[in-house]
């Protein structure tokens, strides 16, 4: 039995630590660690909650639209603020925007380089190179001058000896199974989604300003003033330019990272069979088609158990849990509790080993993540479980998605339940939402059209015109999967705020029954051909997308005990 | 040597299908935004085809990585082109492909190998709470981290809000003790602070290629910021700074003055106390910014922002050129009288000022000698020791 530690675990957002035990080439058990805490929830306390999604949107750069969503919305249910449509649209473009971004950095950026050899690309035939990848889409940079260029650039990079954030790595690992071809393509695209997400993301910058941090958010609505006839207005002239951006992104997702996506796969069919984790899938559902709390959602939301796809139950916000048996928390009635966020309690207590440390105590308390449980079960959330919810509920365009998906690569829906299942879902997710995005568009023009130019619901953005104590919860599906808000008002500020997040469900520990989180439950049985360079370890883990910093948080109404163990 | 050296950059360049002319047009671009005279150009040029590539390690602390994501987002340079033509990135969590034990290792060999030449950004907040346990990479605190890592940088940048200045960690009452790179780790000769939620990537790039060209930073002010970027606040170069001027203001969001982008300043805009360009650089490539797409400036580049200049939507009281805020108060509809009770009520603001005030006083004392051990690390103020006000209201 050999004990590894990976960490960092890099190529991710944050701070994340896996411990696992390898025995005769395979992972036997396994141990998810956040190790890094900064407790934004206890600095809400007290604060305006119109200010609070700027604060909850720090939690994360990377999916920087996410918890300001889930904010406003906590805040809106908590006040009776209602945005108007166009808010609705306006939201709707951001995060599907933000998805199609963050999926399409994720493969290339974070986890392409588990599955391409960067370094076997320089043994590649820059013309053999043209022809595979003019097979598998008519992408017009796909020539072979394009490759040649590639290679040379990559050669000189190499020859200079300074191989930056490509050094120290695992090429050559026999797990790496592309051919060169496959891989000077990959390495191509790597470069060409670079800038591809850099052109693509200023579509945040029009409709919020920037990109990172959006800030265009209003509880009741939006900022971005729309008037078809005003240059200061999101107005005909950026209609055009949201509608242009769009059309590139389409472009690039149908021909270069769906295409990519397939060819890889293809080559990795025996992850189709690895990292299938819990078998339970939540997701609350997103896009409303219409107002209300009610409105239809583009994707809907909805629970599966034990990989069974003939039944889709309804979500149950009050079936949400969070435990702390093997979390650095204390709760007052006892760490067996499992409590509601609503009624969400949590202490800090770091009773770990004190840095510098080797290993952690995975016995007892070991990360900053609790355990969220959805009626006492783990639960998967983000691409895969909503593509899973979606095929299962008949939703038309995602089944033709999946189903196209899964007769290119000769599988059947069960090779969904693995680590390729949660790529490839990713990228179909992608490919249903960048198809999407031109609709709202559409639907935001015809509005100005109307003469509807409502963005805000002035009504209730005077603190006099809120309840005087109330409560409300805000659900989003970020790209990462399901998140929840909820906040407590009381005479004008924040009394209470807490978050459950897409990593928190997919990273957290063991709970009280020691059943363990999804990460831990996909890692066991995964093969690892050499426990000094665990490669096979980081395509399971890097297969939930993890994002650390949002899978840590903490609300604590009293927020004082904590300075006891500020500086010792 | 020389001419070999940028006859192969130039080769590398072209193969890439970047001419000479683009080049060029990248380091006027440089040269233009640190205001830098047009001979400095060639300068600059030279410096970056010529020079060998100097070490950049990317630490990460109590970060959202948004200052990470803000420097893929760089155009003059691009990210690409800082990671595989002008520096070598030789560690950078989120974009590395080592991982773990190999990962650490390409930190030490990066910091040993280049004592003294690398060059550091370290973005997020280091916190001093739990003995380091509210941050731990590879089991090592983020204190000894950066300690070990920074005091032999040649140069260490502070990206962002929070490495620069505690940022949203620090944030009263300051739950895990966080504190920003330079009190964190006294004693770093060349530190530099890029502040802003997040950094704006053309600043950060910017100033790197200062620094391999001229060895040095341009010009700073007290708070370690360089000129060029945070010399003006955004209030003085406002593209609405007429209507302020004339009087036009937005009272509600939507409404016809909003619409036709009327001054944000009655709906809390803190661009007259917020040094930073934005207004004249904007973001992702000069698309928008925040004042640009209706929404107030939240002062995201200033020293403790987060208690500052909170509430966001309660406007600013005495700037220059408007009159008394009892007078805006009457012009204002609705929209002051309700901030106004809330500020009041909650006391919001007088805790930022405390907290502020309390910072300023914990600045102002001797810093602490530098030791080896993290309890050397000076205690952050302590706002956590009393209640938060408003927060039992």
């Amino acid at each position: 039995m050999t004990h590894i530690v990976v960490d960092p675990v890099t190529r991710i957002e944050g701070h994340l630590r896996i411990e696992a035990e390898v025995d005769g080439g395979v992972v036997r058990d396994a141990w998810s660690s956040s190790t890094m805490f900064r407790g934004i929830e206890i600095i809400l306390q007290g604060r305006d909650p119109r200010d609070a999604w700027a604060f909850t949107q720090r939690i994360c750069g990377v999916c920087t639209t996410v918890h300001a969503i889930a904010s406003i919305r906590a805040v809106e249910d908590a006040i009776g603020a209602t945005p108007p449509p166009n808010a609705r649209v306006l939201r709707n473009l951001i995060m599907a925007a933000q998805c199609v971004q963050d999926h399409v950095i994720h493969f290339y950026h974070l986890h392409a380089l588990d599955w391409v050899d960067v370094v076997s690309a320089l043994s590649a035939d820059p013309a053999a190179t043209a022809t595979l990848a003019q097979s598998l889409s008519d992408w017009p940079e796909s020539s072979p001058t394009y490759f040649a260029g590639i290679k040379a650039r990559l050669k000189a990079f190499v020859d200079r000896g300074q191989l930056g954030p490509f050094g120290n790595a695992y090429w050559g690992h026999p797990a790496y199974r592309l051919p060169p071809e496959a891989n000077l393509m990959a390495v191509a695209h790597y470069l060409a989604a670079l800038e591809w997400q850099r052109e693509f993301i200023k579509l945040h910058a029009v409709l919020g300003g920037k990109n990172p941090h959006l800030q265009s958010f209003l509880v009741g609505g939006m900022a971005t003033p729309v008037d078809p006839s005003s240059p200061a207005a999101l107005n005909v002239h950026t209609i055009t330019a949201l509608q242009k951006l769009i059309a590139g992104a389409r472009d690039f997702v149908s021909k270069v990272y769906i295409p990519d996506l397939l060819a890889v796969a293809s080559f990795y069919k025996d992850w189709a069979g690895i990292g299938a984790g819990v078998g339970n899938y939540l997701v609350y559902g997103e896009y409303p088609l219409t107002e209300g709390a009610n409105a239809p959602r583009y994707l809907p939301g909805g629970v599966i158990r034990g990989r069974d796809l003939s039944k889709v139950e309804a979500f149950a916000p009050d079936k949400i849990t969070e435990q702390v048996t093997h979390s650095w928390y204390d709760y007052s009635g006892g760490d067996a509790a499992a409590l509601h966020p609503a009624m969400g309690e949590t202490r800090p207590h770091y009773t770990g080993p004190k840095p510098p440390y080797e290993r952690l105590d995975t016995a007892g308390k070991y990360s900053w993540l609790k355990s969220p449980r959805y009626d006492g079960a783990p639960m998967e959330v983000g691409p895969l479980a909503r593509m899973l919810v979606a095929y299962a509920s008949g939703h038309a365009q995602v089944k033709a998605l999946v189903d196209g998906a899964l007769a290119k690569l000769g599988v059947g829906p069960e090779a969904l339940f693995s680590t390729l299942g949660r790529v490839a879902a990713r990228g179909l997710e992608t490919q249903l939402l960048v198809d999407k995005l031109g609709d709202w568009v559409d639907e935001l023009a015809s509005n100005m059209d109307k003469g509807d130019l409502r963005i805000h619901d002035s009504d209730r953005w005077d603190p006099a015109s809120w309840p005087k104590d109330s409560a409300g919860a805000g659900f989003h599906e970020a790209p990462r999967g399901a998140l929840g808000h909820w906040v407590h008002v009381k005479g004008g500020t924040i009394a209470g705020y807490q978050c459950v997040v897409p990593s928190t469900w997919n990273a957290g520990p063991r709970d009280g029954k020691q059943q363990p989180g999804p990460y831990e439950a996909a890692l066991l049985g995964t093969p690892v051909a050499d426990p000094e360079q665990p490669l096979e370890v980081l395509r399971t883990v890097h297969s939930f997308d993890p994002c650390m910093a949002c899978g840590v948080h903490v609300v604590d109404p009293k927020g004082r005990e904590l300075a006891r163990v500020q500086v010792r | 040597m020389r001419a070999g050296a940028e006859d192969a950059f130039r080769d590398e360049l072209a193969a890439r299908g970047v001419t000479r002319r683009d080049f060029m047009g990248f380091c006027s671009g440089v040269a233009a935004l640190l205001a830098l005279p047009k001979s400095a150009v060639g300068q600059i040029a030279d410096a970056l085809a010529t020079k060998p590539k100097p070490v950049l390690v990317w630490l990460e602390f109590q970060d959202c990585c948004g200052n990470s994501e803000s420097f893929l987002r760089a155009s003059k340079p691009t990210a690409g082109d800082v990671i595989l033509d002008l520096l070598s990135v030789d560690y950078h969590e989120t974009i590395m492909a080592a991982a773990g034990h190999q990962a650490e290792a390409a930190l030490e060999q990066a910091v040993s190998a280049n004592k003294g030449k690398y060059i550091v950004v370290v973005e997020g907040s280091i916190p001093t709470g739990a003995d380091g346990a509210y941050c731990t990479i590879g089991g090592k605190s983020a204190l000894q981290i950066a300690r070990a890592v920074c005091h032999d940088a040649l140069a260490v940048i502070s990206a962002g809000t929070c490495a620069a200045f505690g940022g949203l960690p620090a944030a009263s009452p300051n739950p895990t003790g966080a504190l920003s790179v330079g009190e964190a780790v006294p004693g770093i000769r060349t530190l530099i602070n890029l502040p802003a939620c997040p950094v704006n990537a053309e600043n950060l790039t910017a100033v790197i290629a200062y620094f391999v060209t001229f060895g040095k930073w341009p010009a700073t002010d007290r708070l370690n910021r360089p000129l060029f970027a945070y010399g003006k606040t955004i209030h003085d170069n406002c593209e609405r700074r007429a209507h302020f001027d004339a009087g036009q203001y937005v009272e509600r969001f939507g409404d016809p003055g909003h619409r036709i982008g009327y001054c944000l300043y009655k709906m809390g805009c803190k661009g007259p106390v917020t040094s930073q360009n934005c207004p004249n650089i904007r973001w992702n490539e000069g698309t928008n910014w925040p004042i640009g797409c209706g929404h107030p400036c939240i002062g995201c580049a200033e020293p403790q922002f987060w208690d500052r200049m909170t509430p966001f939507y309660a406007h600013l009281t005495g700037v220059p050129g408007f009159g008394s805020a009892a007078d805006i108060d009457k012009i204002g509809l609705y929209a002051t009288a309700g901030v106004a009770a809330a500020m009041t009520t909650h006391g919001l603001v007088q805790l930022g000022r405390k907290a502020y005030d309390r910072r300023k006083a914990a600045a102002a004392a001797p810093p602490p000698a530098p030791k080896s051990t993290e309890a050397a690390a000076p205690p952050p103020a302590p706002a956590s020791t009393e209640p938060p006000a408003g927060g039992a209201s």
